[in-house]
């Protein structure tokens, strides 16, 4: 990884501006040429380190709803569950982890009532209990994931 | 904050990301049919708002090799929970931080917060300076470090996975 490019994912993870040459004004402050910026930016994408450029939306603000599940899920049939578990559009994203509770999966849904439904038909679908762990509180911080030299 | 039609519209427009360009504004607005300034505004009550918290890039932690992700999870006095959990969110290596109910019998744990790292080496002792630096050690915690990611449709674009059809009734978000 070049200078660029970790000047672009240590200064670009938030703040991007709002005006009608974003890239210009970021191009000044960061001391590289528009042209360079958007080429690098473009450059992080094709390689996978960028998911995504632009907004993250408040899911809760914007009426939906969200929340983390667990399920303990016997190791024989973890892979058979998980196909079905992701095979729900809610769900976001979906970790193993090592733990008796070993499927951590993130819900997205229209409202509570959808979110219930979702977790149920779940349940329903793989014969297993699944835990809801709705949040009650977010602690902000400032996006910082350092790339180092 | 009461959305309009232009507001869930812009949204839907802005799921798959902003075009990388030199006026990406200005494309959005070409595409919605509205101005720049139209759109520029809109976006800025939608930030002012809350309703979008960051704008930018949404990194893939695995691809810039940050390979461990650690889960830690602790069971601290309802009434410390604010205190501790703001203190972990400005801990440099803490990407989440989160306080959640308890499932009873099951899952005593109250407040979570998210490690990524190179290696779970280093991981383990970030957990260790935060432990120690916010007196946790005597709380009840565990640490669940993932061992493989399921990538989703709905995590790649950060966003609802709800179509423009049902867009209507304006839900949206990311994880």
């Amino acid at each position: 990884m070049d200078q660029l490019e970790r000047d672009l994912l240590n200064n670009l993870q938030g703040g991007f501006p709002i005006c009608a040459h974003p890239f210009q004004v970021l191009a000044e402050r960061l001391g590289y040429s528009e042209d360079v910026l958007i080429e690098g930016v473009q450059q992080l994408i094709a390689k996978g380190y960028i998911s995504r450029f632009g907004p993250l939306f408040n899911t809760e603000k914007l009426g939906g709803a969200v929340s983390l599940a667990a399920m303990a899920v016997p190791p024989e049939r973890f892979d058979a569950v998980a196909d079905q578990v992701n095979s729900f559009e809610e769900v976001a994203h979906n970790y193993e982890r090592d733990d008796r509770l070993n499927m951590w999966f993130v819900v997205l849904a229209s409202d509570e009532i959808a979110l219930a439904n979702v977790l149920a038909e779940i349940s329903r679908e793989t014969g297993l209990e699944v835990l809801n762990f709705p949040k009650e509180q977010e602690y902000f911080l400032e996006l910082k994931l350092e790339v180092p030299e | 904050m009461e959305l309009t039609e232009l507001h869930h519209r812009l949204i839907e427009q802005l799921r798959n990301g902003l075009p990388i360009c030199p006026h990406p504004y200005a494309v959005i607005a070409n595409t919605l049919g509205i101005t720049e300034e139209g759109v520029i505004s809109a976006l800025d009550q939608l930030i002012e708002n809350g309703l979008i918290n960051r704008f930018g890039m949404i990194l893939h932690h695995r691809a810039l090799g940050y390979q461990a992700n650690a889960m830690c999870v602790f069971d601290v006095p309802d009434p410390m929970a604010a205190d501790i959990g703001r203190a972990m969110a400005r801990l440099p290596y803490v990407t989440l931080c989160y306080r959640r109910e308890r499932v009873a019998g099951v899952w005593p744990f109250n407040l979570y917060c998210m490690i990524h790292g190179r290696d779970k080496h280093t991981v383990r002792a970030q957990i260790r300076h935060m432990t120690a630096r916010l007196d946790l050690c005597d709380m009840p915690q565990k640490v669940l470090f993932s061992k493989r990611c399921f990538a989703q449709r709905a995590g790649k674009y950060g966003a609802v996975p709800f179509t423009a059809k049902n867009m209507a009734g304006g839900q949206h978000g990311s994880a």
